[in-house]
């Protein structure tokens, strides 16, 4: 549980999904402009990275590894989390017809969203287990939800200040995603293995 | 069929044209599909597409390059290899045709530059592999090589794919002269431009220097700004100020 934490601490404010490693960075801009339809692709994301995780995973471990086909990751990854955001899809406008209204529109945009797919590849490339990856899905996820509703609110003030016209919008949206990355780099001195109980050692 | 291809892309042909014209292969036409995107149309800083996967590999002039070069093959040969099998995709399953033609192309690049340059290789880690959810080469397999001919796409291709390559160049330069004082760091032509002389083995440049051609080097102090993540966000928020500001079509008036 400790381990499990850390990283999730970790992955949702050190190392930020959006302002540390740029991932997911479209949408981010693009979508930011409300913050309803902000916090509709932030939970979105949430989900679909808390979902694909674990499934590439058990794909990786037990099929690409045991095959030695590691280079059709990025082929069967990008598979996968294509027809999970479309079983998703199914499935939640089956059962839960309010969370599908509210998520609808923002489902099939999240098949082409960076951070889904290179969650993924962190995932391989830092040799998480099941747990690890579980907890960076779930905490990369809450990272970016946090990230884009942040903006998105900041957007909706800055509306009505006094921009130069040259920069409103688009050139005023990469300046505070650069100053919030600055403001997140400020947690860099945060100690995981505080919440891991001082039992885990740092994760890398 | 080209009936078909008019209604669903809304473009209508012109009618005083014979359909039968030929048109040659290198035209006005086609030389807008390869300038447009670089400034008036470009993917970054314009249509805001594809700023994901690359952003953070441009603290270096180096590997932005190399990202660069990937993401023209990928751009150029996917539209073309979508265009030629534009008719026979269903509608239904386009996307996940798209994605596996991408997918395919940037495995391709993958394993060529783990045996070329395994360092830049390491460098990128896994942008490479999240060139397949970078928006222009889906955006413009959607928008353009869907409903076009396949040479016709192929240079919309290497137009958008230069047109975002062009800025990470330029935010590459900006970020490493002014972060590290060199230029293609990590290059076999390694430049220290301005930076403090430190290892001069590394840059074919300072050991003119050392011989007393230029005490011009050395007086630099590294501005680690640069050098963080948010920089590049900073550098593309100014290029886009001086652009519209050049340019006042192109201004955000929502």
């Amino acid at each position: 549980m400790g381990e499990f934490l850390n990283i999730f601490i970790k992955s949702a404010f050190i190392e930020n999904m959006v302002l540390a490693y740029f991932l997911g960075m479209c949408s981010f801009l693009a979508v930011s402009k409300t913050l309803s339809t902000a916090t509709g692709l932030g939970l979105a994301v949430i989900f679909v990275l808390g979902i694909t995780m674990p499934i590439n995973w058990v794909i990786n471990e037990y099929v690409l590894i045991p095959a030695e086909l590691e280079f059709l990751r990025f082929i069967l990854f990008i598979a996968v989390i294509a027809s999970t955001v479309q079983l998703v899809e199914m499935v939640v406008e089956k059962f839960s017809p309010g969370l599908y209204a509210a998520l609808g529109i923002f489902l099939p945009l999240i098949t082409v969203n960076c951070a889904i797919l290179g969650g993924s590849l962190f995932m391989v490339s830092r040799e998480y287990n099941l747990t690890e990856s579980i907890a960076f899905g779930l905490g990369g996820g809450l990272g970016w939800f946090l990230a884009i509703i942040a903006l998105a609110a900041i957007r909706e003030r800055i509306r009505y200040s006094n921009v130069p016209p040259a920069l409103r919008g688009l050139g005023m949206a990469f300046l505070i995603t650069g100053l919030m990355g600055i403001a997140f780099l400020s947690l860099t001195g945060i100690d995981p293995t505080v919440f891991a109980g001082w039992s885990g050692t740092v994760a890398e | 069929m080209a009936e078909s291809t008019e209604l669903r892309t809304g473009v209508v042909a012109d009618p005083k044209k014979p359909v039968a014209e030929k048109e040659p292969l290198f035209g006005k036409k086609e030389k807008i599909l390869i300038t447009d995107p670089l400034l008036d149309n470009n993917p970054i800083t314009i249509q805001v597409l594809g700023v994901c996967s690359a952003l953070a590999v441009t603290s270096l002039v180096y590997p932005s390059l190399v990202m660069a070069v990937a993401v023209v093959f990928v751009c150029a040969f996917s539209s073309l290899l979508t265009s030629l099998m534009r008719n026979i995709i269903p509608k239904a399953v386009r996307l996940i045709v798209q994605l596996v033609i991408i997918a395919t192309l940037v495995t391709l690049v993958n394993e060529a530059l783990k045996v070329l340059a395994f360092p830049v290789y390491k460098q990128l880690s896994v942008y490479i592999g999240l060139i397949i959810t970078n928006c222009i080469v889906m955006g413009r397999l959607e928008a353009f090589a869907m409903a076009n001919k396949p040479w016709r796409a192929f240079l919309d291709g290497v137009g958008n794919g230069l047109g975002y390559g062009l800025i990470l160049v330029a935010v590459g330069v900006v970020r490493e002269l002014f972060g590290k004082g060199s230029l293609f760091a990590g290059s076999p032509i390694a430049m220290n431009i301005i930076g403090p002389s430190g290892d001069t083995t590394q840059y074919w440049i300072n050991t003119a220097a050392d011989s007393g051609i230029g005490s011009f080097f050395g007086w630099y102090a590294n501005n680690n700004l640069m050098v963080l993540p948010a920089a590049a966000m900073f550098v593309i928020a100014v290029f886009i100020w001086i652009q519209r500001s050049y340019n006042s079509k192109l201004v955000d008036v929502s």
